[in-house]
């Protein structure tokens, strides 16, 4: 069924009779050509372009609990391609090109607003280093904007600007960047994966791989055995927990990132705001709260809620740029487990098993990348070799030396 | 969380910078056929485990020793703590 403005208005005057289920809920058949395992939003949505773009047949999402119920469903909604490197920008350039279609493509509202994204400039430094970050994402087709103090001021009156400490001197701004209705996203890839033939298998939880001679044949499920040409693992945040029952070790760790919602609010915020002398990003959310995070807690966790000290840490950040957020009161706050990998970047490749393909180690941020993560993941389960805006996202650039780093942090996951 | 160092006793995890993994205690020899191999898996790859975990901790905002904690990563919970000296002089290393 095709969702549209005279649907909705038939339908209103009809009493909403002719609403159907937005995907259907199959049982495992006993054999696909490609499994992807993570019914998340990089899971869904590289079904989604292997049966659209690609072309392919029999496809099965396996999802150990319910569709969108992970990360896809906890993270801050920004959608954004400012990054430095050549091994990230077009690959996350290609990603906000497709965020900004992604409605069209899916027929469903994701509720898409590109309603900008600052990094405020605390220091001459940091005015160097963003202004080349600037440069490099021009160079890379996206947009970029240099802001000076009164543009600053005039757009976004509220910030402290008389901080002694963290002066503001200026910011880079992407226009194109914004937010996104996250579950609509998952919601959306799943109902078009599924009206292109993709069966999509909830409550499904994935308990071994069936590997023989180097090759593997398919995954033994709560559900029972599903053989498998290709089986793409697509779980970030529970990687490591998946991928050893390949008896794989990966280059990653798993952190827990908290985020907060105030109490709704009239507008405030036309766009989202990042700190940058601490770390913190604010943005507004369509019902009128202030969603915000900061730092990771910083060690292993895999148990999806935080601990006060990083509370504390992010509402100071939030004082320290926007002292008004100390009126409002806190909603909601949780925590997210990510795969944070050892330089930063994620990883999209062949594993050295036949037939068995890894996309992961997101860090924290995977929400923004998940068309991009889905077309190039898809592109390598169909064609067996790299997209072309994702050849550096290997698993051996860690022993050739080929490290994406946007924030020279070395191997230290948790500074990433 | 606390974290109950053996000198100094319960602590604020907040007094301290975490490194990870403690098998890092055990750097391998340099001087082996297999070193690069080695030290790329050494750096880089990880156990990763949902459970018990045995991990460096640094305390920085305290007596700057190093600890092997044993915490368990679904729950938190802390379930014994070392000085990281004490751990690798058993398994044989000098410092």
């Amino acid at each position: 069924m095709r969702y549209s403005g005279f649907k909705v208005i038939k339908e209103a005057l009809t009493g909403h009779k002719g609403w159907t289920p937005a995907w259907r809920d199959p049982e495992p058949q006993s054999h696909y050509d490609i499994v992807i395992i993570g019914g998340g939003g990089h899971g869904l949505a590289t079904a989604h372009y292997l049966a659209k773009v690609y072309g392919e047949k029999k496809i099965a999402v396996l999802e150990k609990g319910w569709i969108g119920g992970g990360n896809v469903g906890r993270n801050t909604t920004i959608v954004r391609s400012n990054y430095l490197l050549d091994g990230n920008e077009p690959f996350y350039e290609m990603s906000l090109k497709l965020w900004e279609g992604l409605e069209q493509d899916l027929n469903y509202n994701a509720m898409i607003s590109q309603r900008g994204i600052m990094n405020l400039i605390h220091s001459d430094a940091q005015r160097d280093a963003f202004v080349r970050r600037g440069n490099a994402m021009m160079l890379n087709g996206a947009d970029a904007e240099y802001l000076d103090l009164d543009q600053i001021k005039k757009e976004y009156p509220f910030l402290n600007f008389d901080d002694a400490r963290f002066p503001i001197k200026g910011g880079l701004a992407q226009r194109r960047g914004g937010t996104v209705r996250h579950d609509a996203v998952a919601w959306g890839y799943a109902r078009s994966a599924d009206s292109h033939g993709v069966d999509i298998i909830q409550n499904c939880e994935v308990t071994g791989f069936r590997i023989e001679n180097g090759k593997c044949l398919g995954v033994e499920t709560s559900r029972g055995y599903i053989g498998a040409s290709k089986v793409g693992c697509a779980v970030a945040g529970s990687s490591g927990r998946l991928m050893a029952k390949a008896n794989m070790r990966l280059p990653i760790e798993s952190h827990v990132l908290q985020a907060f919602v105030s109490e709704g609010l009239k507008p405030v915020l036309p766009g989202v705001i990042t700190f940058g002398a601490g770390h913190f990003y604010v943005s507004q959310s369509d019902k009128g709260g202030l969603v915000f995070g900061g730092d990771l807690d910083g060690y292993n966790s895999y148990a999806q809620r935080g601990n006060l000290p990083v509370v504390e840490d992010v509402c100071e950040g939030g004082m320290a740029i926007m002292p008004m957020i100390g009126r409002a009161r806190l909603l909601r706050m949780w925590g997210g487990i990510m795969d944070m990998s050892m330089d930063g970047s994620p990883i999209i490749d062949q594993t050295h098993i036949d037939g068995l393909y890894f996309n992961g180690g997101w860090c924290y941020g995977g929400f923004k990348a998940t068309p991009a993560s889905g077309m190039v993941f898809a592109h390598l389960l169909a064609k067996d070799e790299p997209h072309e805006t994702a050849t550096a996202y290997r698993f051996d650039r860690f022993k050739t030396g080929h490290m994406i780093d946007e924030k020279g942090m070395g191997n230290q996951p948790n500074l990433h | 969380m606390i974290i109950n160092h053996p000198l100094l006793g319960p602590r604020d995890s907040a007094e301290f910078v975490y490194l990870g993994d403690a098998s890092l205690i055990e750097r391998p020899d340099p001087a082996a056929e297999t070193a690069l191999a080695d030290f790329v898996d050494y750096a880089y790859m990880r156990e990763n485990p949902a459970g018990s975990l045995r991990e460096l901790w640094f305390h920085e905002a305290g007596d700057r020793s190093w600890l092997v904690v044993t915490r368990n990563t679904m729950t938190h919970e802390i379930s014994d703590v070392q000085m990281a000296r004490d751990v690798a002089r058993k398994i044989g290393c000098s410092k």
